[in-house]
């Protein structure tokens, strides 16, 4: 039988759980025997090359690449899961949604103190990808079937997560893995 | 005012910090705000710091830190107000003063306020803390013309003084009782004092707590714990001092019962309140009414001195030996949430209105810290015709297990909406038949926190075993759209209201909220059903009554009229976000100028 495949990115985030993932140690030698990795920063593959198990989302959507993105994971994996703070509400990046965006972009390109753009150049280029109007969580988008807490969520939550999802058995956390403060 | 103003008026109030909300309304009442340099002047005055203060004034509708006008309207928004035709009077205002609800132009201020109890005679607003009912948008131009012109609030009454003690000396307002039917409590034959100083006076208090036991007398505020059960834990708790609270702090949209006891039957109230502190040992009683009933203020006072001046009140009422006992007239600032009995302890005490956690129970360990009973209006009322007739008549009134009569707030859809003093037992049936009311589709009972009743059930019974209420019945005809109109509105209600301590309350209704407006939309599936019914079983956690009821309009209607929620939900898909690329992303390509490609 093939071995599970997961997926990972990471959208509007700041790789923070990803570095949490990392933080499982020597668990990894175990979970590479467990799973194969597919389209991840873990082993670089940039685009999908087959359809995966597991889809880990670090991050909330800020702009139209992160939606494309979220939308070509939810076709390709069968589990999606949002994977701490910011693909669960947005976190630190949803600070900007009590402001219009044409205030932030105001702000950032024009007439902050420290900006310097004499030409007034906007970041217009059709290649660049559009800015939503609010930084939005995963499941507003896609359909997410778990969602993982904490900023990050800690390493021995994400190992007993993945552990359950890879082998189907029902996900026990105790109470200190899910106690943040 | 200036700072020695202040000072006078903190004076007045001995520079205590529990009297802060007296206090805000005091120095408010000058300007309509409160600036920065006055809370400075307050806090340092009392000796607590301006975040104290702020905090306070924050919680509460009614105080402004902006100037919100030389006249300042608040118009009401409840349900009711919007099935009698509010948002033309509203458009009215915004078009003839040229600015939003929440703004300010040419000194006059609109702003949107909760149920001011007179869904009888809806729209209504309280303009510089008077009552304007029945409005039009005509109404709205005439007003805002007055106020141009400089008129006083007084000089802008269209209409007569309203029925019977609303257009006495001390209240001169247009508010209409509504009365269509009286019992105990409505009594038209009720002699002043004369149960206090020739019953009263010969009960030891434990007689009167046993003739309340025996009465089966229970809070009629909508909870319906026992009456006498609460006074004799009161009684018995120790404490050097105990307080009486009457609960007038009628907040529950479509809810106006109080109001007209307040108008009509003051001195039974306020006997029952001398009843009440003689069971439990009580030497101070408050009487918290809330602000939007501010201007019957001084009518109260009025009566109030009246018995002090006949010997029912202050030291030795009815000439009761080593019995000694006082109102004063408390009041809120506009918050719902007070009427809870521990946030109206806590408002009471010059705090943010936040429920306290329990135990111990405010009778127990009240108001300042000492053993208070809490009573609502019409209990306290109750009481006095116990004391009359005793125990066991009323307890020959009604059902087995809710006893008595209740006072009924009705309004809505209706020929005939009033006050209807009825035995418990009645049927929803017989209720909309008293009304004159026909095509009826649904019965809100019990406000926003009750249930959503439908025709299937028409039959059952008001009480406390089968359907309870405070009072409250608003009729919804074949015409209303029962989700858009009213389980929306409700639940704009408890966003508003929540006092934001249990996260719980603070969230799931807005949650909810966004969920209908997406099933509205014809986004929802069927997973957005089952979230709101998940999300909704979580309030239980919350601390008060409040939060525990909060998600009342959707569960309800979610049970009675799973049909019209069903009939707008996308069958063939399972999830559908609602997200929509082009709209979120126009404002950002306008600004860099650039053209969407999606």
């Amino acid at each position: 039988m093939s071995k599970p495949v997961i997926a990972t990115t990471s959208l509007a985030g700041c790789f923070g759980c990803h570095m949490s993932f990392l933080d499982i140690d020597d668990r990894l030698l175990d979970l590479i025997e467990l799973v194969e990795f597919n389209k991840s920063p873990i082993d670089d593959i940039k685009t999908f090359t087959k359809d995966c198990d597991i889809g880990l989302i670090e991050g909330g959507c800020c702009n139209t690449e992160n939606i494309h993105l979220l939308k070509e994971f939810r076709k390709r994996c069968k589990i999606l899961v949002s994977f701490g703070e910011c693909a669960i509400m947005g976190g630190l990046p949803a600070m900007r949604n009590d402001i219009s965006v044409k205030e932030c972009l105001e702000e950032a390109y024009l007439s902050g103190p420290s900006t310097v753009n004499e030409d007034k150049i906007l970041p217009n280029d059709e290649e660049l990808p559009m800015i939503l109007d609010r930084v939005y969580p995963c499941h507003e988008i896609v359909k997410m079937d778990y969602h993982l807490p904490g900023c990050p969520p800690t390493a021995d939550m994400i190992w007993i997560v993945l552990h359950a999802l890879i082998l189907d058995v029902d996900i026990e956390l105790p109470y200190e893995v899910i106690k943040y403060d | 005012m200036t700072t020695t103003e202040i000072q006078t008026v903190l004076k007045k109030f001995r520079n205590d910090k529990t009297r802060l909300v007296d206090i805000l309304l005091e120095i408010q009442s000058e300007n309509g705000f409160i600036s920065k340099q006055k809370i400075e002047t307050i806090a340092e005055g009392l000796d607590i710091s301006e975040v104290d203060v702020e905090q306070t004034m924050s919680f509460y509708h009614f105080f402004s830190c902006k100037p919100r006008g030389k006249y300042t309207i608040y118009l009401n928004n409840s349900l009711v107000a919007m099935m009698k035709g509010r948002e033309k009077v509203a458009d009215a205002f915004e078009k003839e003063l040229g600015c939003k609800f929440g703004e300010v132009a040419e000194d006059i201020g609109i702003f949107d306020t909760s149920c001011i109890g007179m869904s009888d005679q809806e729209p209504a607003a309280l303009i510089n803390g008077k009552v304007f009912t029945n409005l039009t948008s005509f109404r709205a131009r005439e007003i805002i013309r007055d106020m141009r012109k400089g008129m006083e609030v007084e000089e802008m009454y269209a209409n007569t003084f309203g029925d019977s003690k609303n257009s006495s000396k001390l209240v001169r307002s247009v508010v209409r009782n509504h009365i269509k039917r009286t019992g105990p409590i409505l009594d038209q034959n009720f002699q002043t004092g004369k149960i206090l100083q020739k019953q009263l006076a010969l009960m030891t208090p434990e007689e009167v707590i046993n003739e309340v036991k025996r009465s089966h007398l229970r809070g009629r505020g909508g909870a319906g714990f026992p009456t006498g059960i609460k006074w004799e834990f009161c009684r018995r708790a120790t404490g050097k001092k105990k307080y009486l609270f009457c609960n007038a702090d009628e907040g529950e949209p479509g809810t106006f019962k109080d109001r007209v006891i307040l108008t009509e039957k003051p001195e039974m109230l306020f006997e029952g309140m001398v009843v009440a502190a003689y069971a439990i040992g009580a030497s101070e009683g408050i009487l918290y009414l809330r602000y939007e009933y501010s201007y019957l203020k001084d009518y109260l006072e009025d009566v109030l001195d009246k018995m002090r001046k006949d010997g029912n009140l202050g030291k030795n009422p009815a000439g009761i030996k080593d019995f000694n006992f006082d109102i004063r007239i408390q009041l809120g600032a506009g918050a719902y949430i007070c009427g809870e009995e521990s946030a109206l302890i806590e408002s009471a005490e010059g705090k943010r209105g936040e429920p306290r956690n329990r135990p111990p129970f405010p009778v127990e360990k009240g108001y300042l810290g000492f053993p208070t009973t809490v009573n609502n209006v019409e209990t306290l009322c109750s009481v006095v015709k116990v004391i009359q007739n005793g125990g066991e008549w009323l307890r020959n009134m009604g059902t087995k297990d809710s006893t008595g009569t209740k006072v009924l707030s009705i309004s809505g859809d209706c020929l005939f909406p009033g006050i209807y003093e009825l035995e418990w037992g009645f049927s929803i049936n017989t209720i909309l038949e008293m009304a004159g009311a026909h095509n009826t589709q649904a019965v809100q009972i019990g406000g926003p926190s009750g249930a959503l009743v439908n025709p299937d059930q028409f039959d059952r019974i008001l009480c406390y075993s089968d359907l309870a209420t405070g009072g409250s019945m608003i009729i919804l005809d074949e015409s209303r759209d029962l989700l858009k109109d009213v389980v929306m509105n409700f639940t704009d209600f408890f966003i508003e209201e929540s006092c934001g301590s249990c996260v719980p309350c603070r969230n799931i209704p807005t949650l909810l909220k966004n969920k209908l407006t997406r099933i509205l939309e014809g986004k929802g599936t069927m997973k957005d059903f089952e979230d709101s019914q998940n999300w909704a079983n979580m309030m239980q956690i919350n601390r008060c009554g409040l939060g525990h009821t909060a998600a009342n309009p959707i569960i309800t209607s979610l049970e009675n009229f799973r049909h019209l929620y069903e009939d707008k939900i996308q069958k063939h898909k399972d999830f559908d976000s609602g997200f929509d690329i082009a709209s979120a992303v126009a404002e950002s390509c306008e600004f860099v100028d650039r053209d969407p490609n999606i």
